[in-house]
């Protein structure tokens, strides 16, 4: 994706696209970091510009790193329920719950792992 | 009249091919407005057939004869018949409802606790992070529409995999795909043989929401390899194995990453189709049929009453 078009995309996936990337990489990032961990090609700028905004929401932390910020995902109390409430809906994973929540991936069935690792085999050759 | 009554209930046994037919042939998003339309038919179809069939039942009933104001008895083919079929619809009539009641309420549980949390938390654009050790990733739709993920999800996946995970759950919200779930969720509480064709619903909009994302990232085999390495690290991370019968057909998440490898055909038209168009078919007698049955169900009640000449 270039960067005009990345730009042009809503603010609120860029957000989502920043923390994702930080929450995936475990340890505080720097703008720039943060910049080749996102897959869309955005301005450095674009990034700061997006990081400040989420550090105002208080959803980031940040701590002062070489000339900049380094920043990281805030782990507060509301997560924590968050996470009990997850426990909580899986409990009936496979059953109703995918009725209104469509899941990324189902869960397989016993052959479907051989099956999924030919796929990707024979995709890569 | 009570012949009529039963075509309703036998057609759903055909759709499960016909459906997966029809996915095969057509455009995902096709196949999944077809696929719901036939199972909503066939299912209301059948509720329908069930509840005359209840009615001549009970209309046989000296007491609600009385009440129902008939002054001669209910012409039904036999008596031996009828009443059997009576009771057993209200017994399907009856499970179906309670299965359901329970479903929708388990449901609507789930949906108001997954709000509630995802309402608590400040988002990052529409993303809600869920710090857990399994992966796993959902549209939850509402207002507004919000994507929930895992930690464990957004590190087993690479930048431009997370991108494309991101597209697939925000064409599951803009597509309102939690309807069409919905609705075959419904049909399948009122007919076994349509719980078949639930999955083939499920899988639909599976299949609608990666040919969306695709499009949206622009790489086919970016979201299949996103779509696999999801799978796999959700297969990883789960200490017990789930004890699925093994089955014959590969399971959904498999058939999606076929599909995203091979190069689309060209989809057929649902007008060219012969799978939607004998679904179609089926749904159209179902419906006719439980209709025709009706009308003369209720001529029948009207002679009973003396309102019309025998």
């Amino acid at each position: 994706m270039s960067n005009a078009n990345a730009d042009r995309r809503p603010a609120g996936e860029l957000e989502a696209a920043v923390m994702a990337a930080l929450w995936a990489v475990e340890v505080p990032l720097t703008p720039g970091r943060v910049q080749t961990e996102i897959a869309s090609g955005l301005a450095r700028t674009t990034v700061s510009t997006i990081l400040s905004r989420l550090y105002d929401k208080g959803i980031v932390g940040r701590r002062p790193q070489g000339r900049g910020y380094a920043y990281y995902p805030v782990q507060d109390a509301a997560g924590l329920t968050a996470r009990r409430m997850h426990t909580e809906l899986d409990r009936d994973r496979n059953s109703d719950r995918e009725t209104v929540l469509a899941r990324f991936v189902a869960q397989l069935k016993r052959d479907d792992e051989q099956l999924l690792r030919h796929l990707l085999e024979a995709d890569e050759r | 009249m009570t012949v009529l009554l039963l075509i309703p209930l036998l057609l759903p046994f055909v759709t499960p091919l016909l459906a997966r037919r029809a996915l095969d042939r057509l455009a995902p998003v096709t196949a999944l407005w077809t696929l719901t339309a036939a199972a909503l038919v066939l299912a209301g179809a059948c509720v329908a057939a069930l509840g005359c069939l209840v009615l001549t039942g009970l209309l046989k009933v000296p007491a609600f004869a009385a009440l129902g104001e008939l002054v001669h008895p209910l012409r039904t083919p036999s008596d031996y018949a009828v009443l059997p079929a009576a009771a057993i619809a209200t017994g399907l009539l009856t499970i179906g409802a309670w299965n359901l009641g329970r479903s929708a309420l388990r449901q609507t549980r789930a949906f108001r606790t997954a709000h509630a949390e995802a309402d608590r938390r400040p988002s990052a654009g529409d993303l809600c992070v869920i710090d857990a050790p399994h992966p796993d990733a959902y549209a939850l739709p509402g207002r507004p529409h919000r994507i929930v993920v895992t930690t464990a999800m957004l590190r087993s996946l690479g930048p431009d995999e997370r991108d494309a995970l991101f597209a697939h759950e925000r064409a599951h919200n803009r597509g309102g795909h939690h309807y069409f779930l919905a609705a075959a969720e419904l049909a399948a509480h009122c007919h076994p043989a349509l719980r078949a064709a639930r999955a083939v619903i499920r899988l639909a909009a599976e299949r609608a929401a990666d040919e969306a994302a695709a499009a949206a990232v622009g790489d086919r085999r970016l979201l299949a390899r996103a779509i696999a390495r999801a799978a796999l690290a959700g297969q990883a991370a789960s200490s017990t194995r789930p004890d699925f019968a093994p089955a014959a057909t590969a399971g959904p998440v498999p058939q999606r990453v076929a599909a995203l490898l091979t190069i689309p055909a060209g989809h057929t038209r649902w007008w060219v189709c012969r799978a939607a168009l004998l679904l179609a078919a089926c749904a159209t007698l179902s419906a006719t049929a439980v209709a025709t049955g009706a009308v003369t169900f209720h001529h029948e009640v009207e002679i009973a009453q003396g309102e019309e000449p025998r």
